[in-house]
């Protein structure tokens, strides 16, 4: 290299990286705890491997993992329906629907899922029949047995869904605020009713603040429904404890459901990182500004005028 | 719908309060059928809160507002006055444009969407009929080649100009700015107002709050100066300008020229 600098000469960066014997000291410590923990698991004979393996497709595995999928499926889809509900009607201006709204988060979020999904299951001990009819004492048109008509499994699906719209809710309501007045404004003064409002402005932009609360919901709710075991909801887990009620293998089969927990898990976090970039939509991040304003576009045009006013 | 000498908008004795601050203290005010008119003043006069009156954004306490004939925001039935329901007052404002001094442009659709949407969604026009004079206007304020940019993608400048046109897709009679510049740096300025001087010079009925004096001055009809709630002067913006017979406002002119 010259010491004088010729214009339109290159001078690259070579340099050295600094050596950083602490952290070379750490990665090594940490890997060999990976490689003994992995040595541990595997040459374990108490694991069983072998029934691990063998019990992974089992079919009464794979149908616990199915309904384990449509649990968390639906109960996030209601949760949601209601949370959206529960949020529009927290942004009122009645004080009634407000107060409404309020009573139901207030009351699902503070109460333990574990004694709502107990309750669900045993709503028969309090209201032995559902009718439809008139209120307050009236003729019934019809009737149901309550224990008829909640399972295990319905029993299960209010218990998740309720509890999960009260958490939805908040979530929903921070972010419609996050959404600039001015939009709603604008959407107005273009003569939108409320109802187009939030749904073609203000919502859309909300999704941007609600979608990634929802996706660590989802995957929270994946794991939640094996909370549906203390009412044998025929999950993943009630039915991995049915199976080791019969063979003894207690790890083995927890290990077997945590795999497909853990598969599911990953899917699902997969998925909301591409759902994310879905709502990511016209905003754009500091690079790609800079980028823009730096393209070789025009960024500033010739004003429109035509004619010199 | 309205008489041919009627003024497109007429205010009469508005009044309006934010709690126990009062921010209009009777205006009077007639915007004719193709004029501009331009409202000056010092922040905090009360000129963006009267704007926002025009198009209901805003409730009033007392007064009255008529645009294009209609009283805005109430039917008078019996003598009395009812409030309008949301969607009659929602059918009042389609008529009536709104360019805000900061945009406010949606910002999860591109520039020709945010054009297409009033028309699509409030008014039922076919998608490809609102594309095709989303176009147009996008043409017409100069950004036909930025149609599919999204807003973050556009400088204040573009951004401004595509909002002038959604508001234009809605074919108003009347179109309100409230301050549409001063958001702007100052070299994107003038091509906004450009869009503005060619949009006066199609007899678009404009009420436009601003600091810009040569535009009040060049494309103004009337000049309206606002301060403390009150109009205190109006006029030919030319004489006004030149000859200003209030203290406040020669005041108020010395610190913005």
């Amino acid at each position: 290299m010259t010491p004088e600098r010729a214009a339109g000469v290159e001078l690259p960066i070579e340099a050295v990286r600094p050596v950083r014997p602490g952290r070379w000291l750490g990665a090594a410590v940490a890997l060999l705890f990976l490689v003994w923990l992995a040595y541990t698991i595997i040459v374990n004979e108490n694991l069983h491997w072998d029934v691990i393996v063998a019990y992974l497709a089992d079919g009464r595995i794979l149908g616990g993992l199915w309904v384990t999928i449509q649990l968390t499926v639906l109960s996030m889809a209601i949760g949601l329906a209601l949370g959206v509900l529960a949020a529009v009607m927290q942004l009122s201006d009645n004080p009634v629907l407000r107060g409404t709204s309020a009573l139901y988060t207030w009351f699902f979020r503070g109460t333990p899922l574990l004694v709502q999904l107990i309750f669900w299951f045993n709503i028969g001990l309090v209201f032995p029949t559902f009718a439809v009819g008139l209120p307050f004492g009236g003729p019934k048109l019809i009737e149901w047995q309550a224990n008829a008509v909640i399972t295990p499994f319905t029993a299960a699906l209010l218990g998740l869904a309720i509890n999960e719209g009260a958490y939805m809710a908040e979530i929903v309501r921070a972010g419609i605020r996050s959404v600039d007045p001015g939009q709603r404004e604008a959407a107005e003064s273009l003569g939108m009713s409320h109802r187009q409002v939030l749904r073609r402005v203000v919502l859309p932009q909300a999704m941007r603040v609600i979608i990634p609360p929802t996706g660590n919901q989802f995957i929270s709710m994946l794991k939640t429904t094996s909370m549906v075991s203390v009412i044998a909801g025929a999950e993943l887990l009630t039915v991995a404890q049915r199976i080791y009620l019969g063979n003894f293998e207690v790890i083995a089969m927890l290990m077997v459901a945590s795999i497909w927990y853990l598969v599911l898990t990953t899917i699902a976090s997969v998925g909301q990182h591409f759902v994310e970039k879905r709502f990511e939509r016209g905003h754009v991040r500091l690079s790609s500004r800079v980028r823009r304003n730096l393209s070789p576009l025009p960024a500033k045009e010739p004003p429109p005028s035509k004619e010199p006013s | 719908m309205s008489a041919p000498d009627q003024p497109m908008v007429r205010i009469r004795s508005v009044r309006k309060r934010f709690g126990s601050l009062e921010v209009l203290k009777g205006i009077d005010l007639d915007v004719p059928a193709g004029e501009v008119v331009c409202v000056v003043g010092p922040s905090g006069s009360g000129k963006s809160t009267l704007l926002r009156c025009v198009n209901r954004l805003e409730s009033i306490d007392s007064g009255r507002i008529w645009v294009n004939g209609e009283l805005m925001g109430y039917a008078e039935r019996g003598g009395r006055l009812h409030a309008l329901r949301p969607h009659e007052l929602s059918r009042q404002r389609r008529g009536i444009g709104m360019v805000f001094q900061r945009f406010h442009l949606f910002p999860h659709r591109t520039a020709i969407e945010n054009v297409m949407e009033g028309p699509v969604t409030v008014l039922g026009t076919p998608a490809a009929q609102a594309r095709r004079q989303a176009e147009e206007l996008l043409e017409r304020v100069g950004l036909a080649d930025r149609a599919h940019h999204y807003p973050s993608q556009l400088s204040g400048g573009q951004q401004q100009r595509v909002a002038i046109a959604r508001s234009l897709a809605m074919r108003p009679s009347l179109m309100l700015f409230d301050e549409p510049t001063s958001a702007l740096d100052p070299e994107l300025v003038q091509e906004v107002l450009a869009v503005m001087r060619d949009l006066a010079a199609t007899g678009m009925t404009m009420m436009v709050v601003t600091h810009e004096m040569n535009f009040a001055r060049e494309v103004g009809d009337q000049l309206v100066f606002m301060d403390d709630g009150v109009v205190v002067e109006r006029g030919d913006p030319r004489e006004v300008l030149a000859a200003p017979r209030h203290e406040r406002l020669r005041a108020f002119l010395g610190q913005v020229q």
